[in-house]
């Protein structure tokens, strides 16, 4: 039972916290991988012909079948007479390739979506947090370290009852983690030099 | 103050929550406090066994008696409450391996002695057994996947510097071209929907005003990506800057880095590593891969009690992980198995050989069904060669090992002389200005050069490539002429003086070649994610095509010298310069890396041609003889020695004659060692040699006058049993007795309640004898991985060694036999770290350090810890 207890308040901590992002990424990921259908221009079949006699190098792409993906099939107009058409053929190289377009779209878009979050985040904590926050006694700006103890009964408040303060409590314990690692990986060099 | 805060705050958790160090795997611990509640009664049980002292914690008899003596004192514990938190650990220190692997065999087998009493408890028992390779398959979806986002993600980004696909945002270039027909066999990548800046802008493709519009966007681009990377570090997850390696392998050796895996750091790391890697540095998105997987094997394994409760099991996990990683960044499964066994991993055992090679096939399959690069491939620059190679031809082989041994030599002196420059000096304060400066200049000297502007992977790629009448790239413009008897019979089979493209792809080549050796320098370290694999790939596969080709043009004009007249004919193709370049790339990553085995397998398993092991395995031993003749460590010991990370290499031998005598603290002329009496000490007696003292264990002794070892107490334990204590025992007060026996002392009838600190004794801690040889010793600490070794004369504790006095110790030796080379040493003695950012002294003691030799300690001090004490008297 215990197991269960745990995965379940293991799975509602992190609601709270952006791991939900890539969880939700990786998902998308295969539910797209898994839902994409071949479409039209997913498929293509290339096929590259160096330059032959006097005809300069060309290259032919095709929405063809795996099975159909050669030169006979892809080239056209055939640029050679119909004797040199094997000669020809036999110069040219077809690759079948596959790609999923949806995936891609996916991908991106949510790169930019946890992009542009985070950037608004990061503009939020550094200019609008530090406005807000001014007369407030218990928290201060990112970089403020002699206050900092005041934070405490509100870090202690963390187990709040509404989710609001909750929230609020874990940001709190959050900044000063990262306030904490900044120092180590910027101030002092401790780590990662 | 801040160090007061500190504390507070660590006690303040103390108080809700087993663990102290407040981390960002907190929330993550803190849903598996329900558990650990539960399960701290086998730890209990396991430090109790009285019956048998020495069953415990003995590897060889742990497995028999333990049980049994543990099952008749069981009783008597069971009236104890279990105490939360004991057996964990604080933030930068270092785990006992030998302590967390009992405690898993112990925890085995109360599940396998329950088993068979009902259905949920064999159903538990199976999930037990099968957690571990749930969490490695876990483990390697989410790598494949993240690994699959950052390919495509960072293509589209790298692209965007140059223009954009008008009728579908999201592709990069091309993907934009994917089914036009306007392509052609000369310029490959131009079809009407892919739009560059200055035709958007300009509306005009050609002339000088669109190269300059072009030119500015691309930087413009690469200092956006830049300063949105290093920013995003910086105000998110410090901890995702650099390559990660060094440091996954410190924590693989035991190392505790609270924050270090968790979940901001991998989100940071994805974002901003594909943001690095377009920003155009010079740097590789393959060694952050290791790191992003470990984190998700972190996060996953907090999923099973297993794994999350031990940091034994856990590093596990991350060896697979590793191994994870490495697969998905080559698309070499094979390859990042003997990576993690030969480069990263400390601990090794079968059972993680097979998960690795479980959670590398994983990732490799997963990787393969998002098929980022649309090739079929895992990674961009898959070749694949047929032609055969000559046995002269390992002369050349063997001269780009060389090269490679010296770059690698050369790389690891001047990265790590530049990053010490940045740790110790004012100059390391800029961080996000430095990335600008670097990101700017990469810019603005690598757009000219079309071999620098492009992605480094596509760079690799077109190296890799061998020349065929296929090809339309500039390095290959000479093949059409002088070797045209293939694609054209009619054609002038003699015109081969006619390569002005090849002449001046070679000019460009070496010039990239003098640029990437630069920026790399510079770049690896920088405070976004780095890695070091493509740059130093990049750099050997620049100049093996450059030998490659030298060689060709010699075999050509001189094809009646001996050497070639055997096999090459004339006109006839007999030199391969793509895999001169892959032989370069090997060598280069065997100078810097000093890995052999994995490399050679990785390399092999990109091309996918068995019968170029022998010229790779060449080079690559090469290059590593060449490059341990300069200095014996990789860049990645060698950061690890730059940072001071506390870790005891496998590899290094200790070849001196100290004795365990010498090595031990307390010095001659320190104060005596600080011991506590099994059953003689009030509580305020015990609160003030904790206080007073800054060690992290002391050792417990009959008596002053006996002074016979007992046991040995965590100082971590000691003030969370006292805390705990103090929260749910009545009439704890200041003198109250403590004692570490099975029964109270005799007390006289007025005095307050004893205080029973049983428990958290370790009553079976390592001893040496004061005349054991150090090769001994440290062979005990590698191989068992130890914490902490005490120092007996007939059974009186005389001191104790800690892994750092070890790793003090060595450096000591080395100082001795090699005054010149004292990297780290060198710079703590400019460098005192006590200072912040504002001059005014730190109160924080600086505990990944070694401790400077002057300084009276046995272990990492953590002053938090002595004002917890302070604060919380009563």
């Amino acid at each position: 039972m215990y197991y269960f207890t745990g995965v379940m308040s293991f799975i509602a901590q992190s609601l709270r916290t952006p791991v939900i992002f890539l969880a939700f990424l990786v998902l998308i990921e295969v539910v797209s991988f898994a839902s994409a259908d071949k479409s039209f221009e997913d498929v293509r079949c290339k096929c590259i012909c160096p330059p032959y006699r006097n005809i300069t190098g060309h290259i032919y792409k095709k929405n063809v079948t795996q099975k159909d993906c050669n030169c006979l099939h892809v080239v056209e107009p055939m640029p050679v007479p119909g004797h040199d058409v094997e000669a020809y053929c036999l110069l040219c190289e077809c690759k079948y390739e596959e790609r999923s377009s949806n995936t891609i779209k996916v991908t991106i878009i949510i790169y930019l979506s946890v992009v542009g979050a985070l950037l608004l985040y990061m503009l939020f904590l550094l200019l609008i947090d530090p406005l807000i926050r001014k007369h407030d006694p218990y928290t201060m700006p990112l970089q403020n370290e002699e206050d900092s103890e005041d934070v405490r009964p509100r870090v202690d408040g963390a187990r709040g009852n509404t989710v609001l303060e909750r929230v609020e409590g874990a940001q709190q314990r959050w900044k000063k983690q990262v306030q904490e690692q900044r120092k180590t990986v910027f101030d002092r060099h401790k780590l990662l030099s | 103050m801040e160090s007061e805060q500190l504390f507070n705050r660590g006690y303040g958790r103390n108080s809700y929550n087993s663990i102290t160090s407040a981390s960002s795997d907190e929330e993550l611990l803190d849903g598996a406090g329900v558990i650990m509640d539960f399960h701290t009664t086998e730890d209990d049980n396991l430090l109790d066994g009285d019956a048998s002292p020495g069953s415990n914690y003995a590897m060889s008899n742990g497995g028999g008696g333990g049980g049994g003596a543990s099952s008749s004192t069981h009783l008597l514990d069971l009236l104890e409450e279990p105490i939360p938190g004991v057996g964990t650990y604080d933030d930068f220190h270092t785990i006992d391996w030998v302590r967390e692997k009992c405690k898993d065999r112990e925890r085995h087998r109360k599940i396998n002695s329950k088993k068979k009493e009902s259905a949920w408890e064999f159903t538990k028992s199976l999930y037990d057994a099968w957690s571990g390779w749930l969490v490695v398959t876990l483990t390697g979806l989410a790598s494949g996947a993240l690994a699959g986002g950052i390919d495509i993600a960072a293509d589209w980004m790298n692209d965007l510097k140059e223009g954009v696909c008008l009728s579908a945002m999201w592709f990069n270039h091309e993907q934009c071209c994917w089914g036009s027909n306007k392509t052609t066999f000369a310029e490959r990548d131009k079809c009407p929907q892919w739009k560059t800046w200055a035709e958007l802008i300009l509306g005009q493709e050609q002339g000088p005003g669109s190269y300059i519009m072009n030119y500015f966007m691309f930087t413009f681009w690469a200092l956006s990506f830049a300063f949105l990377a290093v920013s995003l570090v910086k105000v998110f997850a410090p901890y995702a800057c650099g390559s990660g390696i060094p440091e996954i392998k410190t924590i693989l050796s035991g190392f505790i880095i609270r924050g270090y895996l968790g979940k901001w750091t991998l989100m940071i790391k994805t974002i901003t590593l594909v943001l690095a890697v377009a920003s155009g540095l010079s740097l590789g998105k393959e060694g952050p891969l290791v790191h992003v997987a470990c984190c998700c094997g972190n996060i996953f394994s907090y999923l099973f009690p297993k794994y999350s409760k031990n940091e034994a099991k856990k590093r596990e996990v991350l060896s697979a992980a590793s191994a994870a990683g490495v697969s998905v960044a080559f698309g070499a499964p094979i390859g990042g198995v003997l990576f993690s066994l030969e480069e990263v991993s400390y601990y090794f055992p079968l059972k993680t050989l097979w998960r690795s090679f479980f959670a590398a096939l994983v990732a490799a399959f997963v990787l393969r069904s998002i098929n980022p690069f649309g090739n079929s491939r895992l990674v961009l620059f898959y070749v694949e060669y047929h032609t055969p190679w000559y046995l002269f031809e390992l002369f050349p082989f063997i001269l780009l090992g060389v090269f490679g041994g010296l770059w690698g030599a050369f790389f690891i002196r001047a990265n790590i002389a530049w990053c010490r420059r940045r740790k110790s000096t004012r100059f390391g304060k800029y961080p996000v200005l430095e990335v600008i400066t670097v990101a700017a200049i990469t810019a603005i000297v690598a757009f000219p050069n079309p071999y620098t502007r492009q992605n480094t992977s596509e760079l690799i790629k077109e190296l890799f490539t061998d020349c065929g009448p296929l090809e339309s790239s500039q390095l290959c413009q000479y093949r059409s002429l002088m070797n045209g008897s293939q694609a054209d019979p009619t054609g002038p089979d003699t015109a081969s003086a006619a390569t002005p493209g090849v002449y001046s792809a070679m000019w460009q080549l070496s010039l990239a070649l003098v640029f990437k050796i630069i920026m790399t320098i510079f770049t690896f370290g920088l405070k976004v994610p780095s890695g070091l694999f493509i740059p130093s790939m990049a750099i050997g596969a620049i100049a093996g095509r450059i030998v490659g080709i030298a060689v060709e043009q010699l075999a050509y004009y001189h094809h009646d010298w001996f050497v070639f007249r055997e096999w090459c004919e004339v006109g006839a193709d007999c030199i391969t310069p793509g895999l001169y370049a892959m032989v370069g790339a090997a060598a280069c990553l065997g100078g810097v890396t000093r890995m052999t085995v994995s490399l050679v397998v990785i390399v092999f398993e990109l091309t996918g041609g068995l019968e170029y092991i022998v010229p790779l395995m060449a080079a690559v031993m090469t290059s590593k003889w060449v490059g341990d003749a300069f200095g014996r460590e990789g860049i990645y010991e060698a950061h690890i020695r730059l940072n001071g990370y506390p870790f005891l290499d496998a590899k290094e031998e200790f070849t001196h004659t100290t004795l365990a005598r010498e090595v031990m603290r307390p010095r001659r002329s320190d104060p005596p060692l600080a011991v506590l009496t099994q059953d003689d000490m009030t509580l305020a007696e015990l609160q003030g040699i904790i206080s007073e003292t800054s060690y992290n264990g002391f050792p417990v002794i009959v008596s002053k006058e006996s002074q016979r070892l007992v046991g040995f107490a965590l100082r971590r334990d000691i003030t969370i049993a006292i805390e705990n204590a103090r929260r749910k025992q009545e009439g704890i007060v200041l003198n109250s007795r403590v004692y570490f026996t099975q029964h109270a002392p005799t007390l006289p009838a007025d005095s307050p309640r004893p205080l029973k600190l049983r428990s958290i004794l370790d009553m079976s801690p390592f001893t040496v004898t004061d005349h054991t040889p150090m090769e001994i010793v440290v062979d005990i600490f590698r191989k068992l991985g130890l914490r902490q070794c005490l120092v007996t004369h007939n059974g009186i504790v005389l001191g104790i060694i800690t892994k750092k006095n070890i790793l003090e110790h060595l450096e000591e030796i080395k100082q001795h036999v090699e005054p010149l080379t004292p990297p780290w040493y060198y710079y703590k003695k400019r460098y005192p770290p006590s200072y912040g950012p504002d001059g005014k002294p730190r109160p924080r003691v600086h505990n990944v350090q070694l401790a400077p030799s002057s300084s009276h300690y046995q272990e990492d001090e953590i002053e938090e810890e002595v004002r917890l004490l302070d604060n919380s008297s009563l």
